[in-house]
């Protein structure tokens, strides 16, 4: 073991990593400091869950070198199972198993000192506590993944790797999975949380876009927002659907969509866009140029890699 | 980390405990597996058919040769007729259109009558001995047929039986009785469940998705497998105790040797299926792949064990491969406890080449099991 806490509890340069003749990661690097929460974002197979797999060792990278938790990732996997939890995307506990024998399985697997008394803590804390006599491919969607939650914390790990720990959760029980997550940190915990919701995004301190392997973006909310250098105007009133449909045709808008009653519509080039509003006059809509969201980053990220997946 | 730890082993233990006791269907099957198969070629064995078609041969007519047939007849298993020449009677064996050829030799009459013992030759189709086990077996109780019919002198006291039966299995010398046949069908059918069961056990955790979370743990490629394997050697022996209190008490298998040293052979036996079982585990990627490899292996387990064929019978290629199987040693192992009362000297040398095939099979599996997704 080295010597003192490492200040990056994430350390990876260059990872590559192929399946057959495709590509899935390239070149990715990737820091994220002791204590932080980093957003884990990209499209449906731009290579977050491979990324993830090989920081903990589940996969061997093909190139690249790195360590996590200032251990080598490549030479003292083992290690760092031990000290990572993680939750993997689809859930991987025993159906055939209820909460609480799987989560005395990870306590006793992992060796915990009291295990009988961490287990019931987490319950507690998990509000898992009514359901623990209930098989676990019996519950709920959004259960299950408290329970992976409630599972890959149990040991008290120092970096969570979370992928996509919220899909199929309702809204309350998210917001209290972030909190949880935030208080952890507060403990010194390191989060890598994987997500496709963009409220999550904006809650974590760094976010880290990933598109065909490649990072494209990092920095915290504001500075991913600023890089686009994304412009973005709102219609307010009138038909903004009918607008939509005409506007997204135009050149230079590259996005548009509708939130509700106002209408976002994004590019790069100002004149273009300008453009486009004054050939969409209509006079009940208002325009306005507005700061663009993380949302509008996006989306405009995301067209802009369409078909990497 | 530590490269084994006893607390982790008991945790995975206890995982696969208790998801083979809620898997009612398996259990189910696993208990009835060896009941229904042991019934199936226990009606084979058991079958015991009468009326066979057998053929009187005389050398010179005989003055005892109604009673004797009478006798025959009244087992219930001839059905007799007389047969004029001796190669009219190895034509007729030959086509199967006699099971048995009874000789009564020349001078029958006076060698009874002097009290020489003389011997009735009965040859027998051997080809399928179950059939004819039980017949031959009830010439043993005839020999006193003619006590009555003897001189005065002969009649009084102890004297050796008037003639005698020597049965001469014909096409089949090795003469698989129906005995043989139990021990036997406790190996293949132990084979067959282990080898089935096991070979589940980690393409099922890969298929269900378990696998990935199981691999982010810290348990080690030894303590997974050990784990997999322990519960179905508990199941095994289950199976085995079923079999042969089945086998004793439904076809009076007699039990000559030390059952506690056959149980602790069949350990090992149970082990090294489990050990293959394991190893196509890990091999196959999918659980159907894994169930087609066991399938694959054990018919020729089955036929080349000596099983189905007398192993001395078979082709030198394929004695060879046969003493590569498990299942031949420990079918000539139970053979010898159960039947001949062989103890631990007299079965080594059919222990040793199972240990050897458990070791390889289990080297092949932890060099196969795969740490990571790759
Ligand atoms: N074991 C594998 N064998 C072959 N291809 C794979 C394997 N695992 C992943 N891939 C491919 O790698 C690419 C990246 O997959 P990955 O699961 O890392 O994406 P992701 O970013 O997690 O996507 P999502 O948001 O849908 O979860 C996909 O195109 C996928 O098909
Ligand atoms: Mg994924």
């Amino acid at each position: 073991m080295s010597d003192g806490p490492p200040e990056l509890a994430i350390d990876v340069r260059d990872l590559h990593k192929s399946f057959g003749s495709r590509v899935v990661v390239d070149g990715l690097s990737l820091q994220v400091a002791r204590g932080e929460i980093c957003g884990f974002l990209g499209a449906n197979g731009s290579g977050k869950t491979t990324t993830i797999r090989m920081l903990c060792g589940l996969l061997v990278p093909d190139g690249g070198s790195g360590t996590c938790l200032g251990l080598d990732i490549l030479k003292q996997a083992p290690l760092i199972r031990r000290q990572v939890g993680y939750m993997t995307q689809k859930f991987s506990f025993y159906e055939d198993m209820t909460v609480s024998e799987n989560l005395t399985f990870v306590a006793e697997v992992y060796e915990m000192k009291n295990s009988a008394e961490a287990v019931r803590r987490i319950m507690d804390r998990m509000g898992l506590v009514d359901r623990a006599d209930q098989l676990a491919g019996q519950l709920s969607g959004g259960w299950k993944q408290r329970l992976a939650l409630a599972a890959c914390v149990l040991h008290e790990p120092k970096l969570l790797l979370l992928d996509e720990p919220t899909a199929g959760v309702d809204a309350k029980a998210r917001r209290e999975f972030w909190d949880l997550i935030h208080d952890m940190a507060v403990d010194g915990l390191t989060v890598l949380v994987s997500t496709h919701y963009m409220d999550e995004a904006e809650r974590c301190k760094r976010i880290v876009y990933l598109a065909g392997g490649k990072l494209v973006v990092q920095g915290s909310a504001d500075e991913v927002v600023a890089a686009s250098s994304l412009i973005t105007f709102e219609a307010t009133g009138g038909d903004i659907d009918a607008i939509a449909r005409q506007i997204r045709k135009r050149p230079g808008v590259q996005a548009a969509a509708v939130f509700g009653h106002v209408l976002h519509i994004a590019g790069t080039d100002r004149t273009q866009l300008l453009a486009a509003t004054r050939a969409c006059a209509d006079p009940n809509i208002a325009w306005a140029e507005v700061r663009p969201g993380l949302e509008d980053v996006f989306i405009h990220l995301l067209s802009g890699t369409e078909g990497a997946g | 980390m530590n490269a084994f730890s006893f607390r982790r082993l008991w945790a995975l233990l206890r995982k696969e405990w208790v998801q083979v006791r809620r898997d009612p269907t398996t259990l189910r099957l696993i208990i009835l597996m060896p009941m229904i198969q042991l019934l199936m070629f226990g009606y084979v064995i058991n079958s015991n058919p009468h009326n066979l078609p057998a053929g009187v041969l005389m050398a010179q007519p005989s003055k005892y040769e109604r009673s004797i047939v009478t006798a025959l007849r009244n087992t219930g298993y001839y059905n007799i007729r007389m047969v004029a020449t001796e190669a009219e009677a190895e034509q007729d064996l030959a086509d199967g259109k006699l099971l048995f050829v009874i000789n009564i030799p020349a001078n029958f009459d006076r060698s009874v009558d002097r009290g020489e013992s003389p011997s009735i030759l009965v040859d027998a189709d051997g080809t399928d001995p179950t059939a004819i086990g039980n017949a031959t077996g009830a010439l043993g109780g005839l020999t006193n047929t003619l006590r009555r019919d003897l001189p005065p002198n002969l009649q009084a006291g102890p004297a050796p039986p008037p003639f005698r039966f020597v049965i001469h299995a014909r096409y089949n010398p090795e003469q698989i009785s129906a005995l043989n046949i139990v021990p036997g069908l406790i190996c293949v059918v132990l084979m067959m469940s282990t080898l089935m069961l096991t070979t589940l056990a980690i393409t099922k955790e890969r298929e269900r998705g378990t696998m990935e979370n199981l691999l982010a743990m810290p348990v080690r490629p030894i303590e997974v497998m050990l784990a997999k394997i322990t519960p179905y050697i508990g199941i095994g022996y289950l199976q085995v105790v079923i079999i042969l209190v089945m086998a004793a008490v439904l076809f009076h298998l007699p039990i000559h040797g030390s059952v506690v040293l056959l149980l602790l052979v069949l350990g090992l036996f149970i082990a090294s299926n489990l050990a293959l079982g394991i190893t196509y585990s890990t091999i196959a990627s999918n659980q159907s792949q894994a169930q087609q490899m066991a399938q694959f292996t054990m018919m020729p387990f089955m036929m080349l064990s000596g099983f189905f064929f007398p192993f001395q019978g078979m082709p030198a290629w394929a004695r060879f491969i046969g003493e590569a199987i498990p299942t031949t040693h420990a079918m000539r192992i139970v053979r010898g406890v159960l039947l001949k009362g062989n103890g631990i000297v007299e079965i080594f040398p059919d222990l040793w080449p199972i240990g050897l095939f458990m070791l390889v099979t289990v080297t092949i599996a932890v060099l196969f099991y795969r740490e990571t997704l790759d």
